[in-house]
């Protein structure tokens, strides 16, 4: 654990000082609140924050391919991995102080959001409980996310690639809940069970079920088993 | 020697991505406590890969390696946390700084709190990086940047030691100070270190193992490696005559046992001055004999000559290492 911290520790300094989680953030708070405040003082708006929450899987695939992509493979290029993997840290804790940085980044960025919340509770009556829920739905999303974004920072050495296919996995799997409508109804559930927004939209509706919960954690461990297995890789090529 | 051998190698195999063409070919060594090792060889020789596998980044694919008693691959926690590690490029976070950087390896490497301020002031001067420390390693110059590599490298004060190649790159200044860096670790610590610059194994190494091809081809001490490779030991004779004087070395000499051949090498010739000609000859002894005693007596009872130099002649590591990596190269 001390190890994971301590990468979990650089890592986090090293977005503090790199221009991108700067930009990120503004990027987000911007278009999130562009789309709350716009539903907000239109004609019939209404004061809650479904619309904010609404939007989150589509802004969180787009951004957190960005917030991940350096993770490993900065240090696979720059060789710093090969320091880092002879010191006495394992594979796991290597994966698992980055994904604790990248949640922490992202944390960061939902505290900010609370202003919207907030702002909503002078306008009318803001349901608590179910915002709480829907900031917990979201860190568990955004987990997810970074999850697979560390699992395709770690496949190559160029940051550009991981950031392409921790999009198109991500998208993928927000596309799934997008297109429910439009295939089968059989498929239907299968299509919604592997979707990484529906779930999100069910935690935001205030009901924290196991399942959605356990969805986001096997998303993350899965993702992260692999980035570590990855890692190990080297030893027995 | 009864040394505790820190570092055992047995018939160490790797081929990478199973091409059938092996990096590293069955090499076998052991290092003992207090050793400085030069792990010499061309580029591409396998000196990387065993560093790497040394340090339980890579897997060998067959043989064994053990550092302080343990497995590289089986237990690869215990081996890394006894080792200090340099690889070749020095690759360190751009964006931290000095201080900050080695903090992280004192977390990582486990320092206790109540020490690393201790230990952090004793790298930090031995490697002579005190007033860079609120710099940022991106900004640093490649000499400081070698020197923060060295320093987290020690800051755990590790057994065994590993460089690889810690002195690419460097200007001769920079060259001469990680040597004494290196040197002053090697009094208490096990150092392993890659060079292919021989002038550097033959100032820091108490012993040198020459790899080509993946293969061990010498091992020994700087001077052991030198005599083998010349065969025989050799002597330089410088003898000087005065003017007028007939008689020739080269017959006086050829009587002394002990010598296999001798050569001229150096004929000036009869001055026109006074002064005295001096010839120079390459003596090369018998295995085993040392024909210096008698040399000496006979030059001096032959009328009309002087012994003005003898030396014994070393062939450079230069010419080893040339003979050993071409030769066997092929």
């Amino acid at each position: 654990m001390r190890n994971t911290m301590a990468i979990a520790k650089r890592e986090f300094q090293s977005y503090i000082n790199s221009p991108i989680p700067y930009i990120l953030v503004t990027a987000y708070i911007a278009t999130a609140g562009y789309m709350f405040f716009k539903q907000l003082f239109m004609p019939g708006g209404q004061a809650d924050m479904r619309h904010f929450f609404e939007n989150m899987p589509l802004l969180f695939c787009l951004i957190i391919p960005f917030v991940t992509m350096r993770l490993v493979a900065e240090e696979r290029r720059e060789g710093t991995l090969e320091l880092l993997l002879t010191m006495p840290v394992t594979d796991w804790q290597l994966v698992g102080g980055k994904f604790l940085a990248a949640l922490g980044l992202m944390a960061v960025l939902l505290l900010l959001t609370v202003a919207f919340p907030i702002t909503v509770s002078f306008l009318g009556p803001l349901d608590k409980g179910v915002t709480v829920a829907s900031y917990f739905g979201a860190l568990l999303m955004a987990g997810a996310f970074v999850a697979i974004g560390i699992m395709a920072s770690a496949f190559t050495r160029s940051q550009i690639v991981a950031a392409l296919v921790a999009f198109f996995i991500g998208f993928s799997l927000y596309l799934l809940g997008a297109i429910i409508g439009v295939i089968p109804p059989s498929l239907a559930p299968f299509a919604a069970g592997l979707s990484i927004g529906s779930h999100f939209m069910n935690i935001a509706r205030g009901v924290i079920d196991l399942r959605d919960v356990l969805y986001y954690v096997s998303v993350i461990f899965v993702c992260l088993m692999v980035a570590q297995t990855t890692l190990d890789s080297r030893r027995w090529r | 020697m009864a040394d505790k051998v820190m570092i055992h190698v047995e018939q160490l195999r790797k081929d990478y991505g199973g091409t059938g063409r092996f990096a590293v070919d069955g090499i076998s060594f052991d290092v003992r406590a207090g050793e400085v090792l030069g792990f010499l060889g061309p580029n591409g020789a396998g000196k990387t890969t065993t560093m790497k596998i040394l340090t339980s980044f890579l897997a060998p694919t067959s043989g064994r390696a053990e550092v302080a008693g343990h497995d590289v691959y089986g237990d690869s926690l215990s081996v890394r946390s006894r080792i200090g590690y340099l690889p070749e490029d020095t690759p360190l976070y751009r964006d931290m700084s000095v201080l900050e950087y080695l903090e992280f390896v004192c977390d990582v490497r486990d320092v206790p709190k109540e020490k690393r301020h201790s230990r952090l002031k004793r790298v930090v001067e031995q490697c002579g990086i005190g007033d860079r420390l609120g710099a940022l390693i991106g900004e640093l110059s490649k000499g400081f940047r070698q020197r923060v590599g060295l320093a987290q490298a020690i800051v755990h004060e590790p057994e065994v030691l590993i460089l690889d190649e810690p002195t690419s790159g460097l200007d001769p200044n920079q060259i001469a100070e990680i040597r004494t860096v290196i040197k002053s670790i090697g009094q208490e610590k096990t150092v392993i270190f890659s060079t292919h610059i021989l002038g550097e194994v033959q100032a820091t190494c108490s012993r040198i193992i020459i790899i080509s091809d993946g293969k061990l081809v010498a091992d020994g001490t700087p001077d052991d490696l030198a005599r083998k490779s010349s065969g025989a030991s050799s002597i330089l004779l410088e003898i000087g005559g005065a003017r007028g004087n007939e008689s020739d070395p080269l017959t006086l000499l050829r009587h002394i046992d002990g010598i296999e051949d001798i050569k001229a090498i150096n004929t000036s010739g009869w001055s026109l001055s006074d002064r005295p000609r001096a010839t120079q000859f390459r003596v090369i002894a018998k295995t085993g004999a040392d024909p210096r005693g008698d040399i000496a007596r006979v030059i001096a009872t032959a009328s009309g000559m002087d012994l003005l130099q003898m030396t014994p002649e070393k062939a450079s590591l230069e010419d080893v290492f040339r003979k050993l990596t071409t030769t066997q190269g092929a």
